[in-house]
Order: structure tokens, then C-alpha cells, then sequence
């Protein structure tokens, strides 16, 4: 396998990681909603917590996470940008 | 003072900017101490705010092409953030959000978690790769990747239909904005609204547009954070809101069941002459309701959300600015971190207006008390005349009861400031939050259509050997028709017959977001596919709108999809499509398939050239 399609593997291994974890935050544990209600964080009922902050924060960390593994992947296979900012 | 180039000084510039502007709300709340009219106050924010922007618009004039198409591709990340946060974040998130979770509850906060994850599918599927594409438009990837004319114009079909569905409704909110804050006929208002809206992006475009929507974000985050955390203190809720109310929350829930959820009949409601597009609370602010059809609804609208903010032109095209790839990724996040600010705020402003309200050992609680005596207070009147609140008296006691206070969504922004006694200044400064946050969407929606317009239709297709100044003169030429078609059809008030802002979504989302993924991910994704699946995609969805709006055939919706759920029908058909026509057809030739190698590599030259 070339240098570009191992980059490639790695980088498409990366994007599934990224949208399973989106998948859980964003529709799996509101699947369960009813039940999440049941316990509470920080004296919210639990299911209203992750639509007002819960999964909204976790989309942000996951974004950075993403972009940080993701420029991870392209210094390892070379290919990284010269002209950064 | 500011040495060096203008990028350099960029944190700078925004400083002094927001310092400035903080004076300039101090000076007004010392001007209102001093005796400034409420009106006066209203008038001066606006219009300082608005000239600012025009201000920075004519600063940022260009006669480069990638300077108007991309903003020179030198908009760095944090910046974009929150560039890209005001062109998302528009009147409606601003004004109605918080109204829509005080009625709606858990249910409607579906929204909140659809236009938040969105942007997960914008960072590891597309923006980076269409930054390395190098395109100046979104049709411009389509039109390149898949090749050849028609798919370009179907692209630019797409586009067009789902941003300016959205766009009027943009147009409505700064008219009615203005036209509140100046005292102007709505009529005048929209116009006001539109030549404010132009001035920031017809003469830079896409640069001009950047640096307004960057000072748009600042007043607006101000003028809705302000308010959220003063009322929390003032009122003793706690001194950070959104880790503090876990207790009213639960209060809320305790009142719900001690006043009983009751939806009012529709024919009682008629009979009392409430007016159109006011409601009760009728719903449970934090519950959440049984069975598995709700949590399918939940789950199906914040899809519908998601993939379409993934397809929103608007959004997608914001990330061509930046200066990298890799800038191009990390900008997402910052996007979403100031969109967030903003969208974790709304709920804590719902829960505090609605406790304020409707608590009855608070000193502004007003259910459960004689209706005479409330009508003596001065807010509830003033809104009552403007027909955006209402008192029913249905079981005839003399009492307020939950279900007979009726109240507009946008009233929970605009009114709480004020029942909760904050000074006027806050009112007039959430004025100038709500025109920020209405232009600036507008004018990334305008800049969009007209871009695509100008650069795919015009320049790619009909006349490919156009000079650059005639270029930038037909570009500049239809950001205002657009923009005047925009006002023209907000001005007929015919907006509530157009549909909800989610249309947007479902018609993006129906079009491009296979064929834009598929793009980069699928090498073997044809232009016969990509083409019928546009056409597939937007007419089945179009199709089912039609069959299932309550205002066309009102047909009963099939597995809970309704109208604002229309792009899982539209997208499902575009994919399956795409996918067997791609199949069926001969795979892309060589330079295609090596194109798309190029894209998935971060480093390197972009696809097009910087001049294209």
C-alpha cells in the first residue's frame, strides 16, 4: 500500500471513530430519554441536561479532538501543509 | 497604534472594537439616568451599530477576485469561529430560540442538538477537503469533481432554493427590528433592513462580509449574555446560571403539576379572540414524553438538522477563507464554541423567564393572582396592546390560571429584560444584538446565492472570457437584485405562507449532502449519478412537502416525517439514486479519480488555482 492510501486508511479509521461518538451523544442517549430523566447532573434531570449543554459540549471537545488526531495523521504520513498560520 | 499588516493586528482591532462598544452601553445607561427617552436609546443603538458595520463594509472594498470570492483566503481560525457563528446564528436563533424552548420544552430543544452536530459532519467530511478543493462556491466543487455544466446547474438550483427560503425570513426580522427600534412602518423597515444589509458585502463580498459578521458576533454574544447573567443574579437564581438552576428546573416541574398542563382547544381559544401566533404553555419544560413515536420525532428532526447544516452553502463556503487545510478543520471548532455561548444560554434564559413568570412567591410571578391586579402591571399591558400577549379568562374566576396567559415566543427574549426590571439600556442593547445577528445571516445568504450565481452561472457558463472588473460588476449587480427580491417578498408579509426556516435544512439536505460527500469519499461516484441524484433528491422531497403540508394537501405524514422532517425522504432517494445510476454508469476517468486523490491530501497545491 502506497504512503497516500495508508493515510488514507488511517484518516477514514479516524472519521468513523468521529461520527460514532457523534452518533451517541447526538440521537443514541435520546433514545433513551425517559429513562436518563430519571437520574440527575448538577440538579438538572439528566435527558434535559444533554440537549441544554451536555451534547453541545461534548460536539465541541469532539470537533478539537478531531482536528488534533486528524493533524497527528498528516505529520506521521508527511503531510502536512508548509505555509501554516 | 497598530503597526504592521491588518491580519497581524486583528485581535487588536476586535479589542479596541468591543471596548468601544462597552463604553458606548455605559454611555447610554448614564444618558438614561440622566433622562433619554426609552425610544432615543432604541434609535442610537441600532443605528451606532449599523454604522459601524457599514464603516467596516467600506473599509474592506476589493477589486480581487479571491478577495471577494474568498476573502484572500487569509481569515484566520478564530476569526472565522466567529464569523461563521454570526452567519449561522440568525434572527431567529437569536429572538425566538429561547421562546421556542420556554413553550416547547425538551421537545422543541431537538433544535438545539440538531444545529449543534452538525458542524461534526462539516469537520471530518467536508470543510477540509473543499478547502483543498480551492473552490470559491459550493457548486463550483460539484461542477468540478463531477464535470461538465448541467451538474453545476443543478447544484446552483439547489443552492438557491434552500438559501433563499431562508433568506426572506432574515429580511422579515431586520425590517422588523428596525422598524421597531426606529418607529418606521414594517414596509420601511425591510428596506432600512436590506440597505444595511448591503452595505456590509457590496463592496468587498465575501472580505467585507467577514469583517462585519466578526463585530455582528460581538454585540449579539454581548447583548444575550449580558441579560441572562444579570437577571440570574438580580432575581437571586445564582450567580452562573448555567450551572446554578438545576433547582428552578425542578420548581418548574413541581409548579407544572400544581397548575395542571392543560391544551387549550382550538375553538375555545378562537372564541376568545387570542391572537394568531400566541400560545399557552401547554407542554412540560424538562420532561420527557413517553413512547417510542417522541423519541423517534426527537431523533428524526435533529437529523433532518444536522445533515443540513452539513449542505448549507452559507456555512460550507465560510471555510474556503481560511488560510489552511489544517486552519480550515480547527476553524469548525472554534464555530461551534461560539456557537454554543449562545445556544447553551437559551435554555437557562427560558427556564429564568419562565420561573420569573409563572412562580407565584416571586414578586414578577403572575399565575395564580387576580387577573385585575396583573393588568395593572405596566409591562403586561404594553405587550398586551401590541397584540403580543393575552389574558383569556376561560373558567371565568378572576384568576390567571397557566393555561389563559397567552404570550408571543419572541417575547421571552425581548420582555424578560424588562419584567424582571433591568434599565432600558439592556432592552436597546438586545435590539442591536437582534439586528447583528439578523443581518449578518442575511448577508452570508444573499452573498451565497449571488456568488454562485455570478461565479458558476455567469462566469463558468455564460460567458467564460468575462474580464475581472465586469466579473466583480455582475457579482456586485445581482447581490442586489437578490437582496431586493428578499425584501420585496418579506414586505408582502406572505413569509408564514413560505414555510419554516427548517425548510432550508430538508431542501439542502435533500440536493447536496450526498453529492458532496460522496465526492470526496466515493471515487466511483459519477456525474450521471450525482445529477440524477439532485434532481431525484430535491424533487421526492419537494414532492413530499407538498403531500404532507397542512397548507398544500395535508395529507397524513407517513412514520412522523412532516413537513419540517421532508429532506429523510428527499436525501434517502438522492443516495440510493446516486448510488445506482454511478453504478450502472462507466466509472470517472483517470484525471477524476486522481483529483480526488489530491483532495483527501492535506498538503500541496488546491485543485483550482487562486485565480479561477
Amino acid at each position: 500500500m502506497s504512503n497516500k492510501e495508508k493515510h488514507w486508511e488511517k484518516t477514514k479509521g479516524l472519521m468513523i471513530i468521529t461520527l460514532i461518538i457523534w452518533f451517541v451523544f447526538g440521537y443514541l442517549i435520546f433514545m433513551f430519554g425517559s429513562d436518563l430523566n430519571t437520574s440527575s447532573f448538577m440538579g438538572y434531570p439528566l435527558a434535559y441536561y444533554m440537549c441544554a449543554q451536555g451534547s453541545i459540549i461534548a460536539f465541541v471537545v469532539l470537533i478539537f479532538w478531531f482536528a488534533n488526531r486528524q493533524e497527528k495523521i498528516d505529520e506521521e504520513f508527511g503531510f502536512t501543509e508548509k505555509e501554516d498560520d | 497604534m497598530f503597526k504592521g499588516n491588518f491580519i497581524d493586528n486583528l485581535p487588536k482591532i476586535y479589542g479596541t472594537y468591543t471596548g468601544g462598544f462597552i463604553v458606548f452601553i455605559i454611555l447610554m445607561a448614564i444618558a438614561e439616568q440622566a433622562g433619554m427617552t426609552a425610544k432615543t436609546i432604541g434609535i442610537l443603538f441600532v443605528a451606532f451599530t449599523v454604522c459601524i458595520y457599514a464603516l467596516i463594509g467600506y473599509l474592506s472594498r476589493t477589486v480581487q477576485v479571491d478577495a471577494y470570492y474568498v476573502a484572500g483566503r487569509q481569515v484566520p481560525t478564530v476569526f472565522n469561529g466567529m464569523a461563521t457563528a454570526a452567519d449561522w446564528m440568525s434572527g431567529a436563533s437569536f429572538v425566538a430560540m429561547a421562546g421556542g424552548i420556554y413553550f416547547g420544552g425538551y421537545t422543541y430543544m431537538a433544535f438545539l442538538v440538531g444545529w449543534t452536530g452538525g458542524y461534526v459532519l462539516v469537520s471530518s467530511l467536508l470543510a477540509p477537503y473543499l478547502r483543498k478543493f480551492g473552490c470559491y462556491t459550493v457548486p463550483d466543487f460539484i461542477g468540478t469533481r463531477y464535470g461538465g455544466n448541467f451538474a453545476r446547474f443543478c447544484a446552483v438550483v439547489v443552492l438557491t432554493l434552500a438559501s433563499f427560503t431562508y433568506v426572506t425570513a432574515q429580511i422579515n426580522a431586520t425590517g422588523t427590528i428596525a422598524s421597531r427600534a426606529l418607529s418606521i412602518p414594517f414596509e420601511l423597515g425591510v428596506w432600512v433592513g436590506l440597505v444595511s444589509i448591503l452595505l456590509c458585502s457590496m463592496l468587498g463580498g465575501m472580505r467585507a462580509v467577514t469583517w462585519t459578521q466578526v463585530a455582528q458576533y460581538i454585540v449579539l454574544i454581548i447583548a444575550y449574555l449580558i441579560p441572562v447573567f444579570w437577571i440570574s443574579n438580580k432575581s437571586g437564581f445564582g450567580f452562573f446560571p448555567h450551572f446554578m438552576l438545576g433547582e428552578e428546573v425542578a420548581r418548574l416541574g413541581a409548579l407544572e403539576s400544581q397548575f395542571g398542563l392543560v391544551k387549550n382547544a382550538a375553538a375555545d381559544v378562537k372564541a376568545a379572540g387570542v391572537p394568531g401566533g400566541l400560545k399557552s404553555i401547554a407542554v412540560s419544560h424538562a420532561g420527557v414524553p413517553e413512547g417510542g413515536m417522541a423519541a423517534w420525532k426527537f431523533i428524526s428532526l435533529a437529523l433532518c438538522m444536522m445533515v443540513g447544516t452539513a449542505s448549507l452553502p452559507h456555512i460550507l463556503m465560510r471555510y474556503f477563507t481560511t488560510p489552511s487545510v489544517k486552519a480550515a478543520r480547527k476553524s469548525v471548532a472554534w464555530s461551534l464554541f461560539f456557537i454554543a455561548l449562545l445556544y447553551t444560554s437559551a435554555p437557562m434564559l427560558a427556564t429564568l423567564s419562565k420561573i420569573s413568570l409563572i412562580d407565584p412567591n416571586l414578586p414578577t410571578g403572575i399565575i395564580g393572582k387576580p387577573i385585575a391586579e396583573i393588568m395593572q402591571i405596566e409591562w403586561v399591558n404594553a405587550w398586551i396592546n401590541v397584540k403580543q400577549a393575552f389574558i383569556a379568562d376561560f373558567n371565568g374566576d378572576g384568576i390567571l390560571q397557566l393555561n389563559e396567559w397567552f404570550m408571543r415566543g419572541d417575547v421571552v427574549v425581548l420582555a424578560t429584560p424588562e419584567v424582571a426590571g433591568l434599565p432600558y439600556v439592556i432592552s436597546g442593547l438586545v435590539a442591536a444584538g437582534g439586528m447583528a445577528a439578523a443581518m449578518s445571516t442575511a448577508d452570508g445568504l444573499i452573498l451565497a446565492i449571488a456568488n454562485a450565481l455570478s461565479h458558476d452561472i455567469y462566469y463558468k457558463i455564460i460567458d467564460p472570457k468575462a474580464d475581472v472588473r465586469k466579473r466583480l460588476l455582475v457579482a456586485r449587480a445581482l447581490l442586489i437584485v437578490i437582496g431586493a427580491a428578499g425584501a420585496y417578498i418579506a414586505s408582502m408579509r406572505i413569509t408564514s405562507i413560505l414555510g419554516a426556516v427548517a425548510w432550508a435544512f430538508d431542501f439542502a439536505m435533500s440536493g447536496l449532502f450526498f453529492p458532496l460527500i460522496l465526492g470526496v469519499w466515493w471515487k466511483r461516484a459519477t456525474r450521471q449519478g450525482a445529477i440524477a441524484g439532485m434532481i431525484a433528491g430535491l424533487a421526492s422531497g419537494t414532492a413530499y412537502l407538498i403531500y404532507v403540508y397542512p397548507k398544500f394537501m395535508g395529507n397524513a405524514p407517513w412514520l412522523g416525517i412532516d413537513h419540517l422532517r421532508f429532506g429523510i425522504i428527499g436525501a434517502s432517494v438522492c443516495l440510493v439514486v446516486m448510488v445506482v445510476v454511478s453504478l450502472m454508469t462507466e466509472e470517472p476517468d483517470k484525471a477524476t479519480q486522481q483529483m480526488v486523490d489530491e483532495v483527501r491530501v492535506p498538503s500541496g497545491k488546491t485543485i483550482l488555482g487562486k485565480q479561477h
